[in-house]
């Protein structure tokens, strides 16, 4: 199909679809054998290392900080702002790499593991570098076995060549970077469960405060937790500069990021797009995206930014691929997924596939998640499954205003029609999952009650619901 | 039943050595344990709590968090079907009825044969490529009802045996590092000053 932009796939990196664009972080992508460290230092491995190890730490922080760089794991935190909050003099600290990549519609870290674990693993001793850390963590999630492969291998290879461990490249400069297998637990992505999980115990969230790792963290120790993706841009940083990256992208949030759009398209693919001059329509149907709908069909909604984020449909098509322009419109980029529905969505089922996983990946620390969750899960199935009653709906919300409070006074505002989305949510748990639970059920009934109500066959009205509604306004 | 063997022992103190904590080496053993057996047993669970210094319920504990861990057997393959999101727009729930009829078995059942285990899985980070699968947590992309007849056929053949390791092994390539370019895992309460290379720089 010749529509006048050249677009490149290669069977080695399946699902990645480059384009006429910058990349940053996929520069490597066209060679099969982009992981290994032959290939990896004739196109520029390990420069923005030598680079950052002929200045001292404190001016690769600074350059980094001058970056912008936004971290990419889902809260968009500047990575040289989080570096800094670790307190002044207190050793031993810890870089804890986050690769347990596992938000729904979420695919980019794990191909950057398997395609180019070099430019991550420099990216991991720019950090300790910049930010004086001891000692490296790198977790990866327990059921990506090939990225394992390929990070152990890697590692292998660069502490024979004298790129990590003691004195690299002949310096001073001494840290090791140890892989970490995770064993499955979506919960585990959240920063301080991760810190649990590599305790070697249950990988649940910890209370706040304190709310960042930086301060204490592993072992209580001062503790940086980045993304995958966030780790892979230093390399490019370090070896060109800030300037350099912020000329790509906007002010707000330079470089580049890595988009995986799924679903309903014609062709689904992970994109590395320029920072905020990209639509959702640019990403859904343009020619050097996704193409369209798959068969020509209607869009009907979309999910903006992993299966935690609020939906979409058709109406903010046009909002940039920008967190300050996503955020006030009800939703989020959290870790660059968009989930596409087409007109023949079943829309309940949809969301059930959302709070199915959300449901069943809450740890069960908070209560309002742990029964919320489930409870959400077992309403919506006899919802979808045709067994439901009309007062199951109000039910659905009243359970979701246990878990995000203000989200829905009370269930009979649904009825009085609906504000615009109030998020982020109000929480009654200590991390995202519970509210993200909620979240699809929230978005779909919103915006498609109709389909819900169409599958309800049971018509009862239920005093009790009723009253409470009445009597419990605020 | 069984603990751990010499080999394996070895590699495990390698492996904790690598760590400030030893209990922070506790769902890498069990992998380990989990690649030996093709699950995790109550022995192994023991006596990987003696390697680490804790107790079998801090084991036990720990290992129940994770999915991937298995205690009781399973088939020689695992076969997970994702049925997230975009892998349930594309299709996911055809493929799982397909691979249950095929197989004989109900989701979560084990063939008779011991060969296969069918499981549902969540989403598996390869949201473009739905609707996807792993056997043994090597994927599948793309998957039509056609393609899962074939892949259980060439499994059952052993047509797949040099790509699809039997379950519990999960990565072939281990990390190791050479003891001469070891740093080693700082202390976390020693008090320690910056390392030697940070100098006065913070």
């Amino acid at each position: 199909m010749d529509r006048g932009r050249a677009v490149t796939t290669w069977p080695h990196a399946p699902g990645f679809v480059a384009g006429d664009r910058p990349r940053i972080v996929t520069s490597r992508f066209e060679h099969e054998d982009s992981y290994t460290l032959r290939r990896s230092l004739e196109t520029g491995g390990y420069e923005g290392l030598k680079a950052a190890l002929k200045r001292t730490p404190a001016e690769v922080h600074e350059e980094v900080r001058a970056s912008t760089l936004l971290g990419r794991g889902g809260a968009g935190f500047p990575a040289g702002t989080k570096w800094g909050l670790t307190p002044k003099g207190t050793w031993p600290r810890y870089l804890v790499v986050n690769g347990d990549e596992s938000e729904p519609g979420t695919y980019k870290d794990r191909l950057l593991m398997e395609r180019d674990p070099h430019q991550l693993i420099e990216g991991c001793l720019i950090a300790c570098w910049a930010a004086g850390l001891s000692q490296c963590f790198l977790y990866v999630r327990g059921e990506m076995a090939l990225a394992q492969e390929r990070i152990a291998a890697a590692l292998n290879e660069a502490y024979a060549a004298g790129l990590v461990g003691r004195n690299i490249l002949g310096t001073s400069f001494s840290v090791d970077v140890v892989l970490h297998w995770g064993a499955g637990a979506y919960v585990v992505g959240e920063e301080t469960a991760l810190i649990e999980s590599l305790e070697g115990n249950r990988g649940m969230p910890r209370l706040k405060p304190p709310y960042f790792p930086a301060a204490i963290g592993l072992y209580g120790k001062p503790t940086i937790v980045n993304n995958v993706e966030t780790l892979s841009n230093l390399p490019f940083i370090a070896r060109n500069g800030s300037a350099a990256y912020t000329a790509i992208g906007t002010a707000t949030s330079p470089g580049t990021r890595m988009v995986a759009v799924s679903g309903h398209v014609a062709r689904p693919g992970v994109y590395e797009i320029v920072n905020g001059t990209t639509t959702f329509r640019d990403l859904i149907y343009g020619a050097d995206f996704c193409q369209g709908i798959r068969g020509g069909r209607a869009l009907k909604a979309f999910v903006p930014g992993g299966g935690s984020a609020p939906w979409f449909t058709a109406d903010q098509l046009d909002l940039p691929f920008e967190a300050s322009q996503v955020g006030p419109a009800g939703s989020m980029l959290g870790s660059g997924a968009v989930m596409v529905m087409d007109e023949t969505t079943d829309i309940p089922a949809a969301a059930l596939s959302l709070t199915n996983f959300y449901a069943h990946e809450s740890c069960g620390k908070c209560t309002p998640c742990r029964e919320g969750g489930t409870w959400l899960q077992r309403i919506l199935s006899r919802v979808v499954a045709g067994e439901g009653t009309d007062a199951d709906l109000d039910q659905l919300l009243e359970v979701g205003a246990m878990i995000c409070p203000g989200a829905f006074p009370h269930a009979s505002s649904s009825r009085l029609g609906l504000d615009a989305v109030p998020f982020p949510y109000k929480m009654t748990t200590i991390c995202f999952v519970g509210p993200s639970a909620f979240a699809p059920v929230h978005s779909a009934l919103t915006l498609f009650r109709d389909e819900f109500e169409a599958k309800i066959v049971k018509r009862i009205s239920i005093p009790v619901i009723a009253a409470s509604a009445a009597g419990g306004g605020q | 039943m069984s603990r751990l063997s010499e080999d394996n022992v070895r590699l495990a103190a390698e492996i904790i050595g690598r760590y400030p904590r030893p209990k922070s080496a506790l769902v890498p053993l069990l992998h380990l344990a989990q690649e030996q057996d093709g699950w995790v047993t109550r022995d192994a669970m023991v006596h990987i709590a003696e390697l680490v210094g804790t107790t079998p319920a801090e084991v036990y504990g720990t290992a129940t968090f994770y999915e991937m861990f298995r205690f009781e057997p399973v088939g020689r393959y695992l076969i997970n079907i994702c049925g997230t999101m975009s892998c349930q727009l594309m299709g996911a729930h055809e493929l799982m009825e397909r691979a249950s009829e095929r197989l004989g078995v109900k989701v979560g059942g084990t063939t008779p044969d011991g060969t296969f285990t069918l499981a549902h899985a969540e989403c598996q980070a390869a949201c473009t490529e739905a609707p996807c699968l792993q056997v043994n947590y090597r994927y599948r992309y793309r998957v039509t009802p056609e393609q899962i007849d074939q892949l259980i056929d060439d499994l059952a053949a052993g047509r797949l045996d040099g790509e699809i390791p039997p379950h519990g092994v999960l990565a072939r390539v281990r990390q190791s590092i050479p003891p001469e370019r070891f740093v080693g895992a700082p202390e976390p309460d020693a008090h320690a000053t910056g390392p030697a290379w940070i100098g006065d720089a913070q």
